[in-house]
Parts: structure tokens; C-alpha cells; sequence
């Protein structure tokens, strides 16, 4: 069964000059986007990835990845909305390109989908409460 | 005015009889649907409004009681936020926006501004002990000069919310034209029209349901972050002789409000310390206003709906930091309240920036408060400017500084 894998890589110092995305595609057949990504030479880098590809082949991927060292989140514990210090403004709503961040039309309060959340942070920055935290 | 149906004392005697009918600004829409505005003007006698949204002219008012030896403050910091020290000795007024004083502003753009007068104005409100740093010149009665201590809402003599202008009557609806990310306090608006900020709890918002402010007046009583104020004066930038449209709802910024109140009995829920990111710190308000149906006309007012509230559509990348006066457009605030708007056969999300939900429970505790009893209304003591008046918005008119012969400037 194919599936969609959203991740985010941390790769150490060591990682970051050997190529190991591209492995992805070329050792396992996957398909992937980058949605977002700063690595830099000698210093540590991180990597948001939406895999596609069949379930095994995903795994092997994967675990292929963390054998060269890269450490591997699920991107979902990545953003964070804190439900303690939103006040359902919604000034995060036109700025989430994948409308993860919506107003329930009957309550009119924020609600954050985090499975269409692709880590843009945009809504960190848009957030006047700061309930919108990265975690990278 | 149109045959007056009851009166203010009529209505205070139904409250305190526990016979006072209430609804809120949304459950009217409603009623008027179902019955019809005669009917339900003679049913309902108090209609809720209510706002929860930044409003950076906002600010406390403090007394600390006296050091011995005595002080006159003239510069003074509360969790390191500067508080305006040029009144009498231990008075001090801390603004909304002002910012704590080794912040980076936008050195690092865009800047954060995690903690300023909006924040302490929330902390202080929580009852939690503030960091007051006070410095004085010393006079013959007033010899300290230096202070450092730390304070709390309970033990200060007055506290109190003095805000000079909050709950605009509509606001403008915020896009950015440009190519790159420009941060506002309408929000993070992104390029080529990418998403639209607006500001205004429409249907619900206070001077929407009085668009000739025939209620709310000086001395109105309200409901002021979570407590009890009033209404003391006209705001700054009243300018009620904005263009109106057939309802009588004006198409911009018109009226607002000055308002003050005991900090005393108010929630940290219902006043926010805002960093809004590339502009500066603020406070969100919670403010609500109880508008009596004196007769029908008030209660047509009350009936207003997004769909009859239109917004103009801004530049803030070039309209409005030069003072153009473009305007791209007008939307309704039932367009901007679906999440997209369409202009220049584009469709744009829109973000609210003040919060429905909360404006929404406002009216709500308001209703409830005045079923219970618990808040009497009051009748305004003076009226606002309305459009008869010559109040009106202005620009400033620079006057360039001359030096004459004698090198004196005038």
C-alpha cells in the first residue's frame, strides 16, 4: 500500500555533507518533497519531508536514514498550538497555506489539524499570544 | 426618534425584579427573522454587544501609595516596561504598546516584542507581584531618589483602566500588493494579496449596533475586561462623519470609544498581553456594551448584520503607511468572516485578528449579568459627536520651522 510520511530530519554535523536524500529515491524508489530544509555545511541541519512510496519501502527508507545518522521526529510533534494561551483570534488563518490552522464555523474557535501541518511556521510568526510554538 | 417603547428607570425596574428580557447581539438577528422588528422590539429590552480584539490605545492607571521617605517618581519601570512618571508623585500610567526597555525592536526584524505594557497590564491583573525600578531628582519634600520593590494590584491605592480609544466602529480590511512578507498590526499580511486582516467583531461589535450612537454615551456602563467601566469620553480619531452606507453603517474606522475601569474586578481572561511580531506590543480588550431598546429604531440598529457591514480594502504596503487614502475595494464582513474574500480575480484568506468566539461569550456573560441583576444600566450623561456634529478626522498639517534673521525658530 502506498502511503504519505510526514518527517522531520535532523541530521549532525557529520550527515550533513554526505548525500543520503537522494538515496530515498534512488536505493528505495520513493518519491519525495521537501517542504522545508536549512543545512548548511559543518553545522547541523534539518529537513522537513513528505515521503510517499509504498509502506515497506518507506520503513526501509527511513530506517536506511538513521543508519547514516539522521535522526528521525514525526512532524506532527513539531508545531504545537497551546489551547491554554490561544484566544480563537484567528490571525494565524490567512497565512496557513494548508488551511491546517481553521475556525469551526459554529464556534468560531481555532482548530489545528496537525496531520496537514507542513511546519512553515508562518503561524508562529502570526501568533500575537505565542500559542503557536516550533519545536525543532 | 421613533415612539418610545420604555424607558431606562422602566428597564432598571424589570432587572431588579428579575423580569428584564435579554438577548445578545447575535440571538436578535434571530428574533427579528422569526418575528419581526415590532414584535421583537416590544419583547426584548436589553440587546448585548460585545468586542475581544487588540486595541493598542489602552493603558493603566496606577497609584502606589507613598515610600517613606517620600518620592516624586519621575521615571519609573514596572517588569522592566517604562510607566509614564509626569503626574503627581506616586501616579503612573503604563501604556499598552510600550515595550520593555532592553528589547531589540526591530533591530532583528522582524522583532518579537515579548513583553511590554499589555503584558503587564495582564500581569497585574493576575495578582501576580510586579518589579517596580523608580527614579526620582529629589526635592526638599520629596528627597528619595531611587527605589526598587516589588508591588501588587491588592495593595495598590487605585488601579485603574484608563483607555482613550478602543472599540472602533469598523475597521479597514488589510492586503499587501507588494512582493515581499510585510508584518502589521492587522497581521503577517503576505505578498501579492496573499491573505487579508481584519479587525472588527462586526454583527457584534458595540458602535455597529448603534451606528448614531443614540445609547452609547458618556457614562455608559459596560463591561470592561471582565469587570465593570464606563464609557468616559469620545475616543481618539472619532470621526463619526465617515461615509455611511443605506443602513446607516459607516464604511470605515468612524466612531470610538475612551473608557475607564476598576482594575480591581477584572480577568487576566479577558485582557491580553499581545507581541504582535514586527510591530510592537498590545492589549486585547474585552469590552461589552448592554444597548436598551428605547424603541423600534434602536432595535433595527441592533438587527444589523455582517452582510450589512462593508469594510474598505487597504494596501498596507503603500496605501496606508504613505496615507494615500486608496482604497482597493469593499467586502462584507460576511465575506471576510468565511475565510476568503475575492479581489482582483483573486481569492484571498482573510485572518480576523479579533476574536468572534470571545466577543461572542461577552454578550453572553453580559446578558447574564443583567438577567441576574448583577448590572444595572445607566443613561448616558452626555452625548456622543454624531454625524449632525463638526467632530472629524484630521491629518496633521506640518508647519515647516524657519529660522529668522536672529537665528530664533518660529
Amino acid at each position: 500500500m502506498v502511503s504519505t510520511k510526514k518527517v522531520v530530519l535532523h541530521f549532525p554535523r557529520e550527515a550533513v555533507e554526505r548525500p543520503v536524500v537522494c538515496d530515498l529515491a534512488l536505493r528505495f524508489g520513493l518519491t519525495f518533497n521537501i517542504l522545508r530544509a536549512s543545512i548548511s555545511p559543518h553545522h547541523e541541519g534539518l529537513m522537513v519531508l513528505e515521503i510517499i512510496g509504498e509502506n515497506t519501502k518507506n520503513e526501509e527508507g527511513l530506517k536506511y536514514l538513521q543508519e547514516k545518522g539522521v535522526e528521525i521526529q514525526p512532524l506532527s510533534q513539531d508545531i504545537k498550538k497551546d489551547d491554554q494561551r490561544c484566544i480563537d483570534c484567528g490571525s494565524c488563518l490567512g497565512v496557513c497555506p494548508t488551511s491546517a490552522l481553521y475556525m469551526d464555523k459554529k464556534s468560531y474557535q481555532v482548530i489545528f489539524e496537525e496531520s496537514k501541518c507542513i511546519a512553515c511556521e508562518l503561524c508562529v510568526l502570526a501568533c500575537p499570544t505565542r500559542a503557536m510554538e516550533a519545536l525543532f | 426618534m421613533g415612539v418610545a417603547l420604555r424607558s431606562y428607570q422602566e428597564i432598571n425596574e424589570k432587572i431588579k425584579k428579575g423580569k428584564v428580557v435579554v438577548v445578545t447581539a447575535e440571538e436578535v438577528i434571530e428574533l427579528v427573522d422569526k418575528k419581526g422588528i415590532e414584535k421583537t422590539a416590544r419583547e426584548v429590552d436589553v440587546v448585548t454587544t460585545g468586542t475581544f480584539g487588540a486595541m493598542c490605545s489602552s493603558g493603566a492607571m496606577i497609584n502606589t501609595g507613598h515610600t517613606k521617605p517620600r518620592m516624586k517618581i519621575s521615571e519609573a519601570y514596572l517588569n522592566g516596561v517604562m510607566a509614564y512618571g509626569g503626574l503627581a508623585a506616586v501616579d503612573l500610567y503604563i501604556g499598552a504598546t510600550q515595550v520593555a526597555k532592553d528589547d531589540p525592536l526591530n533591530k532583528i526584524y522582524p522583532g518579537e516584542f515579548k513583553y511590554g505594557g499589555g503584558h503587564v497590564i495582564q500581569d497585574l491583573v493576575a495578582g501576580k507581584d510586579i518589579l517596580l525600578e523608580a527614579y526620582g531628582y529629589g526635592t526638599d519634600e520629596y528627597p528619595r531618589k531611587k527605589l526598587i520593590t516589588w508591588i501588587n494590584i491588592k495593595d495598590l491605592n487605585q488601579a485603574y483602566l484608563f483607555n482613550p480609544r478602543n472599540a472602533y466602529q469598523n475597521y479597514n480590511v488589510a492586503v499587501n500588493c507588494s512582493d515581499k512578507i510585510i508584518y502589521t498590526y492587522l497581521g503577517v499580511l503576505l505578498p501579492h494579496l496573499g491573505n487579508a486582516g481584519f479587525s472588527s467583531a462586526g454583527q457584534l461589535s458595540p458602535l455597529l449596533n448603534d451606528p448614531h450612537y443614540r445609547t452609547i454615551g458618556v457614562g455608559t456602563k459596560i463591561f470592561l475586561g471582565g469587570g465593570v467601566g464606563y464609557v468616559a469620553w469620545q475616543g481618539t480619531q472619532h470621526d463619526p462623519g465617515v461615509e455611511r452606507n443605506d443602513k446607516g453603517i459607516p464604511k470605515g474606522g468612524a466612531g470610538t470609544l475612551a473608557v475607564i475601569g476598576d482594575m480591581k474586578g477584572m480577568d487576566p481572561n479577558w485582557l491580553w498581553g499581545l507581541s504582535v511580531r514586527g510591530y510592537g506590543c498590545s492589549l486585547a480588550v474585552g469590552l461589552g456594551v448592554p444597548i436598551p431598546v428605547l424603541d423600534e429604531e434602536t432595535l433595527q440598529y441592533c438587527a444589523v448584520r455582517d452582510q450589512d457591514i462593508e469594510a474598505p480594502i487597504i494596501d498596507y504596503s503603500n496605501a496606508y503607511p504613505n496615507g494615500t487614502g486608496e482604497v482597493l475595494g469593499y467586502v462584507n464582513y460576511a465575506e471576510l468572516r468565511s475565510g476568503k474574500i475575492h479581489h482582483s480575480g483573486k481569492e484571498i484568506p482573510t485572518s480576523p485578528i479579533s476574536s468572534y468566539s470571545r466577543a461572542r461569550e461577552i454578550c453572553s456573560i453580559l446578558k447574564k449579568w443583567i438577567q441576574d441583576g448583577d448590572f444595572i444600566l445607566t443613561q448616558p450623561t452626555l452625548a456622543l459627536p454624531n454625524t449632525e456634529s463638526d467632530v472629524h478626522f484630521r491629518n496633521l498639517a506640518e508647519r515647516p520651522i524657519t529660522n529668522n534673521a536672529n537665528g530664533i525658530r518660529r
